[in-house]
This record gives C-alpha cells, sequence and structure tokens, in this order.
C-alpha cells in the first residue's frame, strides 16, 4: 500500500471578484519509505503542494477539488481535530529559515515537549528524555542544556537540526522538508541534508524534499516531480529526470545548471520567466517560453503521457526525441 | 542584572534633574511670591529686604542649588493655601489617585487582553466589528465629556451609582485610605474609573490586536500549526506573549500618562485625590504645590517606567540584562 497517494488536487485562491488556481489537478504516489522531490522555479506552486498536504493552506488559498489519501485516509475531507492529530505526528514539517520557525520566547524543551505531549500521553519529564534522545540523534552537543535555551542563544544549522529533531519526534512515516538549507549557510547546507538523508534512510521515513536545486534532488531522492505554473508537468524516477529530460522545461533547468557549461561559456537560461497566477497562457502553460512550440501548444493542455521512462505532459515530446536522435546522427 | 538596574537608575536620576529645572523655573517666574505672602499694605524698602532675607534676590545658580537640596531632603516648599508642606499636601493626596489608576489599569488588562485577542482571531465576526466601531469612538471621546456623560446616565437618570466623592473609605495606614473595603467604595470608585479607562481602553484593545494579527500570520505559528498543537495552546502560549512584549513597553508610558489624565476625570467626579488639587492649586496661583505635583507626577512617571524596562527584560528572553549593563 502506499504511503500517500495524491490525486487530482486542485488549490485555489480566492481573490476579490475570482478565484485563481494555484495547483491544477496534480496527481502523484509515494510509497513507505520513499524519497520523493518537487523542483520547479518560485511559484512553480511546490510550497503550496506541501501545506495542501498538511491540509495547512492559510487563506484565501483552499483545495478545491481531489483527494490526498494518507495511510487509508482522505486528507482533504477530515475533520480538523483528526487532521491536527496527524500533524507532527504522523507527517511532519520541516520549514525554510530556522531562524523564524522556532517561537523566540519558548525554550527548545517547551517546544519539543510540547509537540510530544500534543500527540502522546507523557509526563514531562519523560517528553524530556524523548527530546534529548532525539537532539541527540541529530548530533547536537551537550543536549541536556540546549532544553534550557531560547532559539537565539544557537546558530542558524543548530536551530535547523533542533527543527529536524522536532520532526523525528514521534516517528513520522512521512517528512515533508520545505527548502530545508535555503536559508542557511553554504558550508552547512551539505551537513544538514546529509543528516536529513541519512535519519530518513535509518528510520524508513518517507521525504518530499521541496527545492529548486536540481543537484539536491539527484543526491536525496529516488522519484522527483518537475512543476510548473501549478502542474507537474514531468515526474519519474530521480536519474531518468536528470540523465534524460523529456520535458523541454526540464531539459532547460537541466541546462541551466552551472555543470553543464563550460568555464568562460555564459550559463545557458530559460527565456522569460514564470507567468503569474492570474494569467497563466492557455494550452500549455510552457508554451511562450517553449523553442519546440506549435500551434496547437497554444490552445490545447497537454495530457500527461508515459515516454523513454517518464511521465511527461508535451504535445511535442516525440518531435523532440527524434529531433535529438537526428541531431546525434548527424 | 545589577550593572543594567544601576544604568537605569542614572538614566532616571538625569530625567528627574531635568523636571526639576523645569520645576524651578516655573517656581521662579510664576508671580511674585511676596504678593502671595505679604499683601498689598507693606512699603517696597520691606518688600527688599524680605526679598534678600528670602534669597530671592540671589543668583540663579544659588538658589536652584537651594531648591534642588531642599527637594532632596523633602522639602518642596510650603503651601501657601494649606500652610503645610507641598509634599505632605500631595502624599495625602496620593493614594484616592492612585487607587483611581489602579481601578482605570485592572479595568484595562482585565478587558483589553481577551477582547484583543478575540478581535485578533476572530476579525470578520460581527461582534469584532461593532468593538472595532465603539473602540474608535472610545478613542475619540474626550475623558471629561465620557464622564459627564457617565454621571449624566447612571448617577442622574438611573441612579446606580454615586456621582461624586470617595464615599466610605477604610483607613489602611498613614495617609493611605482605601476604596476597595467596603461596597459603598466600590460603587464610588467604579464610575470615575470606567471614566478614566474609557481613553486607553479602546487604545490597548487596538494594540493588541494589531500585534496580535501580526503574531498570527508568522512563521513559528505556522510551525506550531504543523506540529499538531492546539488551537488555545497556540493563541496564549505562542501568540500572546510575543504580543505582549511591545504591549507593555507602551503600557508603562500609558499609565504614567493616566495619572496625568486623572487631572480631568477627578475634577469632573470631585474625587478628593492630587489631580482635583491640582486644578486648586492651579486656580490659587500655589506655586509650591503646583510645582511639588509636577516633581510628584514626573517621578512616578520615571519610576514607573524603569519598572517596565526592568519586566521587559525579564520577559523577554532575547533580551540580556546582564549585557545591557554593560
Amino acid at each position: 500500500m502506499s504511503l500517500l497517494s495524491v490525486r487530482d488536487l486542485s488549490v485555489k485562491f480566492a481573490m476579490r471578484d475570482n478565484t485563481v488556481t494555484a495547483l491544477n489537478q496534480i496527481s502523484f504516489d509515494l510509497a513507505k519509505g520513499e524519497r520523493l522531490g518537487i523542483v520547479g522555479e518560485s511559484g512553480a506552486g511546490k510550497s503550496i503542494t506541501g501545506f495542501a498536504l498538511m491540509n495547512l493552506l492559510s487563506r484565501p488559498g483552499f483545495i478545491d477539488s481531489g483527494k490526498i489519501m494518507f495511510l487509508g485516509d482522505d486528507i482533504v475531507q477530515m475533520p480538523e481535530a483528526k487532521m491536527r492529530n496527524i500533524r507532527g505526528n504522523k507527517m511532519a514539517m520541516i520549514f525554510q529559515d530556522p531562524m523564524v520557525t522556532l517561537n523566540p520566547v519558548l525554550t527548545i524543551g517547551q517546544q519539543m515537549v510540547e509537540t510530544l505531549m500534543a500527540h502522546r500521553k507523557l509526563s514531562k519529564a519523560e517528553a524530556e528524555q524523548i527530546a534529548i534522545v532525539k537532539l541527540r540523534e541529530v548530533y547536537i552537543p551537550s543536549p541536556e542544556d540546549r532544553l534550557e535555551q531560547y532559539p537565539h542563544e544557537l546558530s542558524g544549522g543548530m536551530r535547523q537540526r533542533i527543527v529536524i529533531a522536532i520532526a523525528l519526534l514521534l516517528d513520522p512515516q512521512l517528512i515533508i522538508a520545505d527548502e530545508p538549507t535555503t536559508a542557511l549557510d553554504v558550508t552547512i547546507q551539505a551537513d544538514i541534508m546529509e543528516l536529513l538523508l541519512e535519519l530518513c534512510q535509518s528510520n524508513k521515513v518517507g521525504l518530499i524534499l521541496i527545492t529548486h536545486d536540481l543537484g539536491v534532488v539527484s543526491q536525496m531522492t529516488e522519484r522527483t516531480l518537475v512543476m510548473y505554473a501549478g502542474r507537474i508537468i514531468e515526474a519519474g524516477r530521480t536519474r531518468e529526470i536528470i540523465n534524460d529530460p523529456q520535458h523541454p522545461y526540464t531539459q532547460g533547468l537541466i541546462n541551466a545548471l552551472p555543470q553543464q557549461t563550460k568555464p568562460g561559456q555564459r550559463l545557458k537560461q530559460i527565456p522569460g520567466s514564470m507567468p503569474s497566477l492570474t494569467a497563466i497562457p492557455k494550452g500549455c502553460p510552457f508554451s511562450p517560453r517553449c523553442e519546440f512550440v506549435k500551434d496547437r501548444c497554444h490552445t490545447e493542455a497537454p495530457e500527461t503521457v508515459q515516454y523513454a521512462n517518464v511521465e511527461v505532459a508535451c504535445h511535442e515530446v516525440n518531435r523532440l526525441h527524434t529531433d535529438k536522435a537526428e541531431e546525434i546522427k548527424a | 542584572m545589577f550593572a543594567y538596574l544601576v544604568k537605569r537608575v542614572f538614566q532616571a536620576i538625569a530625567v528627574m534633574f531635568v523636571i526639576s529645572l523645569i520645576g524651578f523655573a516655573i517656581q521662579d517666574n510664576l508671580g511674585d511670591p511676596l504678593r502671595e505672602l505679604v499683601g498689598q499694605s507693606v512699603s517696597e524698602e520691606v518688600r527688599q529686604e524680605l526679598r534678600d532675607e528670602l534669597g530671592l534676590n540671589d543668583s540663579f545658580l544659588t538658589q536652584y542649588l537651594r531648591f534642588a537640596g531642599n527637594a532632596l531632603q523633602g522639602d518642596l516648599g510650603t503651601s501657601y493655601f494649606f500652610k503645610e508642606p507641598a509634599l505632605d499636601v500631595i502624599l495625602k493626596k496620593l493614594p484616592a489617585t492612585m487607587e483611581l489608576v489602579l481601578g482605570a489599569t485592572i479595568i484595562i488588562i482585565g478587558l483589553s487582553i481577551p477582547v484583543g485577542v478575540y478581535t485578533a482571531i476572530y476579525p470578520n465576526t460581527i461582534l469584532s466589528r461593532v468593538v472595532m466601531g465603539v473602540s474608535i469612538i472610545g478613542i475619540s471621546i474626550p475623558v471629561f465629556l465620557t464622564a459627564i456623560l457617565m454621571i449624566f446616565v447612571f448617577s442622574v437618570e438611573y441612579g446606580w451609582f454615586p456621582s461624586y466623592g470617595r464615599g466610605e473609605i477604610v483607613h489602611v495606614f498613614g495617609p493611605w485610605e482605601t476604596n476597595f473595603a467596603t461596597v459603598d467604595g466600590w460603587m464610588h470608585i467604579l464610575l470615575p474609573s470606567v471614566a478614566l479607562a474609557s481613553i486607553m481602553l479602546p487604545l490597548f484593545v487596538r494594540l493588541i490586536r494589531a500585534e496580535m494579527m501580526e503574531v498570527l500570520q508568522s512563521e513559528y505559528v505556522k510551525y506550531a500549526k504543523a506540529k499538531g498543537i492546539r488551537p488555545w495552546r497556540i493563541y496564549f502560549v505562542h501568540a500572546l506573549k510575543n504580543t505582549l512584549l511591545p504591549v507593555i513597553t507602551v503600557g508603562g508610558v500609558q499609565i504614567g500618562t493616566m495619572v496625568a489624565y486623572t487631572i480631568l476625570t477627578e475634577t469632573v467626579f470631585q474625587w478628593p485625590g492630587m489631580g482635583f488639587m491640582f486644578l486648586e492649586a492651579v486656580n490659587r496661583v500655589d506655586t509650591p504645590l503646583i510645582v511639588a505635583y509636577l516633581i510628584v507626577v514626573g517621578f512616578i512617571f520615571v519610576v514607573t517606567n524603569t519598572i517596565v524596562d526592568l519586566i521587559y527584560g525579564l520577559v523577554n528572553p532575547t533580551v540580556n540584562l546582564a549585557r545591557m549593563g554593560a
């Protein structure tokens, strides 16, 4: 049985006089202990996907339709009290910036103990013992003393380790990490990612890693979703997507990586920018930026098709491939 | 902590020095003390002699130092009208005013926190909209008008509450007599307290609401939700503590300001406190009493603000009082 199964999930934002679609009928699955990356530019709907899975969209955003089956129950239909019992317990979240996620006026201990006590009948002393064990797992030195400290007394990397420890407190089935290292110093980004990977593997926790860093995705995850303008445009095994991307957008993303460019050469970038949610182009949303664009791309939204080991939503996927094949021949 | 305390005390002394200068300048320039003392039948030569004797012809500095020296020993001059040391007159009136301020403070704290939190959590309910509307009216109407309206409605029309005075008071110790010991005392203090609270209460409701709404949008509140924490705990543990930090600072200043507002409230309700006394002193050109009032109120202001800063340091973990002393 899969851990998480999302079907035709749509999220909309209620504006003053109309609604805009932030997520357009996305579907994906996650097996137990599987690690999934969600990549895309800013505004693609990655974070919204994460918050929708937690049923924590803040107004004016709301889930318009679709199903989120988690451990056999539909999160979309779930009463708030039951959902609250899942959050932080079966499904935990790691936020982007550890400098602002921990409450500045509560001690680390208070913030860990309250999480445990919200979901389990424990005494404060028992909860503190569990907290210390978890802090040790994320390599926090002298964890007993940390419980008494306030967030501002700790470094950013240390705080993010604590956030990871809090995520692991109740042995969740799934961790959603929303750009967990974006706000951190480059030198500790790799440490945090390595720690997260290690803990997910050893505890067999499912991971949804939201990031715009394809390098991180290739190291951390087994499968990848590429999002664009609230749609999943390409999905498949991470290795296939990195090595043989089918969608022109994914190809553009990978070509834009510095490693793909010789020193001294200009970085290749995708022309144009992500459309605003209020002005998503008709047909294929990527059509205005696509170099392979055809007439029907402007009118008809592409279906998701299985092609060369990945699922991809593009009208021109065959042509692309034949073009490429010809290129290689020539 | 101790170093910080010492630093704050020095700041307080500096402020008191400035206040004493202002007080002295008023005393030095407000009318001719000789006229108050001797009347018109005394000849100019005798007046000059008296001026010499009283030290009124000394240099500004000598006079100020004498004034400050006396003030430090608790001698703020003698009231012309009461023929008593001005400080004694004020200290006798102080408890009445302080009880009034206390009553208003209790009303403000007791109502502004729940109402502010409610309107922040449910900004769109009819009740919240009504509260916000009423609060604008409350801020806009001056205290004396509120007081007169309340007397008209609750004392004259309905006769529920007495309209003036402190009623039955019970002696506690020294000059302190309290309203809070008898039912009659409570009845007397209620209207003036509400009137005094009428400006600050809406201000605090709006302040708490605005701060709370901002805090509720913060990442750590979202994070607390993502941890599955119950809403009441998020509101009252995660959000309220952060909300109250700036409110404490504003609150300290406002308690001081409220002492000043007592002049209006006490006058309308004939409340025998130092605000009422001050207005009478102004009418009688009782200069030493006016100056003494100024200095005592300034002192209260400085003390409350110092205490509030210390409390802020204790409540807010990111403020390190020990380090701030350095």
